[in-house]
């Protein structure tokens, strides 16, 4: 077989797991995915408000080839859907983030959002049960003291496994708008939600209030122009946060500054292209997610056609751009009529910021290997993702002659998009999320 | 017969209603297609205004799409509907073969960009929905479908938008709304979904549905005036709806 090493930055062999069922309904499309801190544990939330937790398996001597296979962990309903009956609205479920908190103990702890409400949840495993308690009857209310005669002391019993996933707090009526991001500070004791107009810092031991750190809302509604799209804490510095616009730009904001961080401390913006403007320039800018590198210095920003690397330390444009599928350019008349052009694409890095990874249409994802500056298009689907196989990297042709292996541009489906992935925090594994499968690559185990 | 060749076309383009964008050459496939988008446009914005609660992204970015090309067509001199009902109007599904607004938008001094009229013929009559007139809708919308901060605000303004919907549906009676629905394609815009929407919603959030209609009503200054029985009869079809 052909090596392919020399083309792609890794290769991804495919999935060890792939989840799913095949007559899947709208509740069952993956809405978020997302890695915890030691890439242990992977979450997924959907539109059905459920969350699954996923955990890498013990590495075995004699199933090698099984190494890190991710299995269910923890399957939980997080959100239920709601009605406003002040407003008459309902709310829907749908999982809209998850990020996970540095582990402190055994337990884990996530958060997760729907359109209002964020939760934090507690997931903890319970193997022993004490037994021989005195005190308290086979219900576990409290016996008369007078009838306790002697003191026992209760044993620990082994169990089955059982794994536990509990509310802790509920962070609910602080925000009239939907909830796009929320991030977790590096201070380990705040976090933050955004919402399309509003920016609301919060304390993990306090669900009653919250403070606004952003507001751009106009006095006037009739004057609203800009919405903001995403939201994230600086990885290292608990006083940053960044915040993207609908209008393309980014915001770096300082809170030692002031309590509401109305004028920002660094505004990235790159100038208009003149001989690319069209009437859905600012549609196609605005930009869909934000994210820091690991390392703190850089920050991603991804549009509807291109992924874009920024500096911290230059304002004025992105020191890389990528073109995720530019053959769609041509094609925004179609997109806009049919509402594809408003997807929300997610990107992410690798575990060293070298590859940057976001998603596209008709099942495809891409990859951008910074260093080299090599790129690949790869497929999430079941017919090429037989165990142990290699992913074979994809080519969409525009225009001229299509050669064999190659999609055409007419031929893609639209209602197939990647809008979700995640990098496993040090390891090549990625988790890509297709409709209502989850696809989980690494790379080749030598 | 097919032995006539170019001639059976040309007639056959006549017969079509395609004479218009004939008679006038190659010069109106820009602004056609520009006023196909904001028609386009248009409509996603009043379905956005429909829904109590619509993605707010979405409704800005449309919104400030219109702005734009309204913009546009102000500079370029277009009277606002003017221009787009003497050269006919492009039904919604003509974007969908063509290419044009998707490169440069043509600057304020640059020329007429070279049209391609083979890229996709003019077909059928015009769909009733691009009859809305521009002029028609406010530049800046009269109703704001994604405020929700202030109840009271909206109640304020009831009073108001009841008294244009009471005219507006004069004008606009039930019919025509449905006509105004029955010709647009239902493959782009999930209708059902979205009429299904108002309606439930309709009953709630008055004010927001209620809105969505002012929206769609005539400047006001139209001397209409309804007798109580009429309104009496047209609160009860909102009240059933």
């Amino acid at each position: 077989m052909k090596c392919f090493s020399r083309y792609l930055p890794y290769i991804f062999r495919p999935p060890n797991t792939i989840l799913s069922s095949s007559c899947h309904t709208e509740a069952d499309i993956i809405s978020t995915v997302e890695f915890n801190h030691t890439g242990e544990l992977l979450a997924t939330g959907d539109k059905g408000g459920r969350v699954v937790i996923f955990q890498r398996e013990q590495e075995s001597k004699n199933q090698v080839h099984r190494r890190g296979e991710y299995n269910v962990y923890s399957t939980f309903q997080s959100h239920e859907p709601e009605f406003d009956y002040l407003k008459s609205l309902e709310i829907e479920e749908k999982i809209n983030k998850i990020r996970w908190l540095p582990q402190q103990n055994a337990a884990y702890f996530l958060l997760s959002t729907n359109d209002k409400t964020v939760k934090l949840w507690k997931v903890s495993e319970r193997d022993k049960r004490p037994e021989g308690y005195n005190l308290k009857d086979e219900e576990g209310r409290l016996r008369d003291p007078a009838t306790i005669t002697t003191l026992r002391v209760p044993v620990l019993r082994p169990m089955d496994l059982m794994v536990e996933a509990t509310p802790r707090r509920v962070f609910a009526n602080a925000h009239t708008y939907h909830i796009n991001s929320i991030s977790v500070n590096s201070d380990y004791e705040t976090y933050m939600s955004a919402d399309d107009l509003r920016i609301n810092l919060w304390n993990f031991e306090i669900t009653n209030q919250s403070f606004n750190i952003v507001d751009i809302k106009p006095a006037n509604m009739e004057e609203l122009t800009e919405v903001i799209t995403a939201a994230e804490f600086h990885p290292h510095h608990c006083n940053t946060f960044v915040y993207s616009s609908s209008k393309g730009t980014i915001r770096l904001c300082d809170m030692r500054a002031s309590a509401l961080c109305d004028r920002h401390t660094k505004f990235f913006e790159e100038p208009e292209d003149p001989s690319n403007r069209s009437f859905f320039s600012e549609i196609i800018s605005s930009i869909s997610d934000v994210k820091f590198s690991h390392s703190g210095r850089y920050i991603m920003t991804r549009d509807y056609l291109t992924v874009k690397v920024w500096d911290l330390n230059m304002e004025n444009r992105p020191i890389e751009t990528y073109q995720v599928h530019d053959y769609l350019r041509s094609k925004l008349c179609s997109l806009y009529e049919n509402d594809c052009i408003f997807d929300k694409f997610e990107c992410v890095w690798n575990g060293s910021d070298s590859v940057i990874m976001t998603g596209s249409y008709n099942n495809f994802f891409r990859m951008f290997d910074r260093n080299t500056k090599r790129d690949v298009t790869l497929e999430a689907s079941r017919e090429n993702s037989k165990p142990r196989a290699i992913l074979k990297p994809r080519k969409v042709c525009v225009g001229g002659k299509r050669r064999k292996d190659e999609i055409s541009v007419d031929s893609l489906d639209f209602s197939k998009k990647i809008l979700h992935t995640a990098w496993h925090p040090s390891e090549n594994i990625i988790a890509v999320a297709a409709t209502n499968n989850l696809y989980i690559f690494q790379d080749k185990v030598n | 017969m097919f032995a006539r060749g170019l001639k059976r076309k040309c007639v056959d383009q006549e017969d079509d209603g395609e004479g218009a964008l004939a008679g006038f050459g190659t010069i109106p496939s820009y602004s056609l297609q520009r006023q196909s988008l904001l028609d386009m446009s248009l409509v996603k914005l009043q379905l956005c205004h429909m829904l109590v609660e619509p993605n707010l992204c979405r409704s800005v970015l449309i919104a400030n799409t219109v702005r734009q090309i309204q913009e546009e067509m102000t500079r370029d001199g277009v009277g606002q509907g003017a221009a787009p009902q003497s050269t006919g109007r492009a039904p919604l599904d003509r974007l969908v073969s063509t290419e044009i607004l998707c490169r440069t938008v043509r600057g304020p001094e640059a020329g007429c960009p070279v049209p391609d009229l083979g890229d996709g013929p003019l077909q059928g009559p015009l769909p009733e929905i691009c009859t809305v007139d521009a002029a028609e809708v406010p530049r800046s919308p009269q109703s704001n479908p994604w405020e929700m901060d202030s109840p009271r605000e909206s109640r304020g303004s009831f009073q108001k938008s009841l008294d244009q919907i009471f005219e507006t549906l004069e004008h606009k009676n039930h019919s025509s709304m449905e006509d105004l629905f029955s010709d647009m394609d239902s493959s782009y815009y999930d209708l059902d979904t979205v009429l299904t929407g108002m309606m439930t919603s309709a009953k709630p959030g008055l004010c927001d549905g209620l809105e969505g209609f002012a929206a769609a009503a005539p400047p006001p200054g139209s001397t209409c005036k309804s007798d109580l029985a009429e309104v009496d009869h047209v609160v009860e079809i909102l009240v059933e709806t």
